[in-house]
């Protein structure tokens, strides 16, 4: 099992024919996800590759029956691509463009209110169920099917240092995401934990935050009451300055709030069990997991 | 971004929100030439620095007379002025704002911010202002109105009056506070602001609403949408190695270590300055390469590393994913016998193409340390600084 995609999951790429969505898009298909469809504006019938490339959103999803989207448009454009793809009826929409302001975000998240969509990212690696579906850019190989870990972060390079480090132990994983490093995003913590903790192949959950906002401390507050599952915690940042912000636009300190140090704190009480050396992070993962 | 103050008044003259007379001066000269057009006194020098706690430090200062508006900006130019926000080595002044003083019955606080958790545009206002806002907010949180308001509605009329009556205003004020705040938040919506403060935000004796201070910054991702602002940017107010950084695209922060480090992404580059922490040694900076770092980004990052004299050691530290190991391994080979690096280099790479990679750096006759993997670059690490 896994979290909200599988091998039955239909992508479609809004995005597909710039540089970075052909590239991404090859890889995603050569590990072994479905894309049915490409959206590119004014490049309807065309093919990348073998995809066919539609004008909108609705257009594509009405041939092929997409139901997730990939999302590389441009950061001045990124917040109507993810607005056309709810309003086309996407169930999960994948925005991997950094940089889109944050006001921008704000007007798609109370968009997103009261619409079926759920939103990964923006800013963010996208998600992957090994062996299945990959969403994103994350490199494949890294990662281990099968489960027993479901990892959720913030972040993407530090997310597959984490995953392989996870892997070098033996330690498989159902589903893989980030939801990442902006201000505003889409699914939250807490809606990957609960998640996990109804996902019989998931055993144990692997958290990864950093500085700025509080949804870790929303996060472990909501796993002291609804998650049974061990989770392991890291949080980036413990040596970050205040005031600035560490090249995710979410990620600062801001007066006493956001702090490392207050996170694991708050994590801790709540029963998390918080590494806090990155080096060891797989070995310590293994002995909560056993 | 952020800007000065005389900048952010210039924007809300734009708006038509009400702000002291007065004008900037670069010299004492022109500080002098500003008061005259003023025409009475007591005058305002304020120095324009972006860092807050200026009146503490020295930085706002009356003057009943010509000479003493000519005597406080001439001290004022060139100082540097020392506050909680600047850090010890402080900022040097180069602009003054000068303005008429008001005769103050009120101070207020208000401000609009983003907040990050309801996807809302937040207005919180005090009565207590002119002081630290964060200590009331601890001290006494139910002196603090909030209202939220939906970006996809906008400022309703209630907003305003709920503000209003929080903060007590009297009938003759309000209906000048309703027809301002308004104004302030289209003014933070038009120009994508990641901060609007007014502190403090004074009722004068002659009952007029005006902003005394003015506090803007500025959402960096939506800049590309506000070439004006653009303009505003002070590249005095800023680290030279950290605007050397921004012409490459580098994410840099400077930081006091002795440990420079690079890293792909700004999670891992985080975890990777606090990995050297643990070590027992101190990171000289955050760097974030990016995803798509080309040799050519490399060598412009260990530039700049080095340009900090207090560095002792490199970490490099990369996560290939589309980043390729071997193509990292060039750049820090071309790099460093372009750059001549004197000081040791550790560098742990996985990833994509990793045995490529590592046998380039091997191969390249540098003497470079490597490390197989996180635990190993930082025992190495802390080798250095012993």
């Amino acid at each position: 099992m896994s979290i909200f995609v599988n091998k039955e999951t239909k992508l479609l790429v809004q995005g597909i024919t710039g540089r970075e969505g052909q590239f991404h898009t090859r890889q995603c298909a050569a590990y072994g996800t479905r894309i049915v469809a490409g959206v590119t504006p004014g490049k309807s019938g065309q093919k990348m590759d073998d995809i066919p490339v539609f004008n909108t959103v609705k257009e594509a999803v009405i041939n092929t029956g997409a139901n997730a989207s990939m999302i590389f448009v441009p950061p001045a454009f990124a917040a109507d691509a993810i607005m056309e793809a709810a309003d086309a009826g996407i169930e999960v929409i994948v925005a991997i463009t950094e940089g889109i302001p944050v006001l921008d975000m704000m007007k798609v998240k109370n968009f997103l209110k009261n619409k079926p969509s759920r939103l990964i990212g923006p800013n963010c690696p996208g998600i992957i169920t090994p062996g299945e579906c990959k969403i994103g850019i994350m490199p494949g190989p890294i990662h281990m099917p099968g489960g027993p870990a479901g990892v959720i972060s913030r972040s993407g390079t530090l997310t597959y240092e984490v995953v392989h480090q996870l892997t070098l132990q033996g330690i498989g994983q159902t589903t893989c995401l980030g939801i990442g490093g902006d201000p505003v995003n889409g699914t939250n913590f807490i809606d990957c934990l609960e998640a996990f903790q109804n996902d019989t192949d998931t055993k144990g959950i692997v958290m990864v935050g950093e500085i700025g906002g509080n949804a870790e401390e929303q996060a472990a507050e909501y796993i002291t009451r609804h998650v049974t599952k061990p989770v392991v915690g890291f949080i980036a940042g413990l040596t970050a300055p205040p005031g600035r912000r560490m090249g995710h636009a979410g990620a600062i300190i801001s007066g006493k709030a956001g702090t490392a140090q207050g996170k694991i704190a708050t994590m801790k009480e709540c029963g998390i069990h918080v590494c806090e050396d990155l080096g060891t992070f797989g070995e310590f993962c293994a002995r909560v997991f056993s | 971004m952020k800007i000065h103050e005389y900048q952010a008044k210039q924007l809300f003259q734009k708006y038509a929100v009400p702000i002291p007379q007065g004008g900037v001066a670069f010299s004492a000269d022109e500080a002098v030439k500003v008061a005259e057009s003023l025409g009475e006194f007591p005058v305002v020098v304020k120095a324009q620095i972006h860092a807050g706690g200026r009146g503490k430090g020295g930085g706002v200062k009356l003057a009943d007379s010509m000479d003493e508006v000519r005597a406080l900006a001439g001290e004022m130019i060139g100082m540097t002025l020392v506050t909680h926000q600047t850090g010890e080595e402080g900022q040097k002044v180069q602009k003054l704002l000068i303005e008429q003083g008001l005769q103050i019955e009120k101070e207020l606080y208000l401000s609009i911010i983003p907040d990050r958790e309801t996807a809302m545009i937040a207005i919180m206002a005090s009565e207590a202002g002119g002081v630290d806002i964060e200590q009331v907010a601890e001290d006494t949180p139910e002196k603090i109105i909030k209202v939220f308001i939906d970006p996809l509605l906008g400022i309703q009329g209630y907003h305003c009056r709920t503000v209003g009556y929080g903060l007590n205003l009297p009938s003759s004020i309000l209906k000048q506070f309703n027809q301002m705040l308004p104004k302030l938040y289209r003014l933070f919506v038009d120009y994508d602001c990641s901060l609007l403060e007014i502190n403090p935000l004074v009722i004068t004796k002659q009952e007029h609403v005006i902003a005394l201070d003015a506090k803007v910054n500025f959402d960096d991702n939506a800049l590309f949408r506000h070439k004006d602002i653009v303009e505003y940017r002070d590249l005095d107010e800023e680290d030279p190695l950290e605007v050397e950084a921004s012409k490459y695209n580098l994410n840099y922060i400077k930081l006091d270590g002795n440990i420079g480090n690079m890293v792909n992404g700004a999670g891992l580059a985080m975890a990777t300055m606090d990995i050297i922490k643990l070590a027992g040694a101190e990171p000289a900076n955050f760097l974030d390469v990016g995803g798509g770092a080309s040799a050519e980004m490399v060598e412009n990052g260990f530039r700049i590393i080095l340009g900090d004299k207090n560095v002792k050691g490199i970490l490099i530290n990369i996560f290939g994913g589309i980043l390729r190991c071997d193509v990292l391994a060039e750049g820090v080979v071309t790099a460093a016998k372009k750059t001549g690096i004197e000081v040791p280099v550790v560098v742990r790479m996985e990833g994509t193409n990793v045995e490529e990679g590592r046998k380039i750096l091997q191969e390249s006759g540098l003497s470079l340390i490597t490390a197989m993997d996180l635990r190993d670059a930082a025992q190495k690490v802390a080798n250095l600084v012993k």
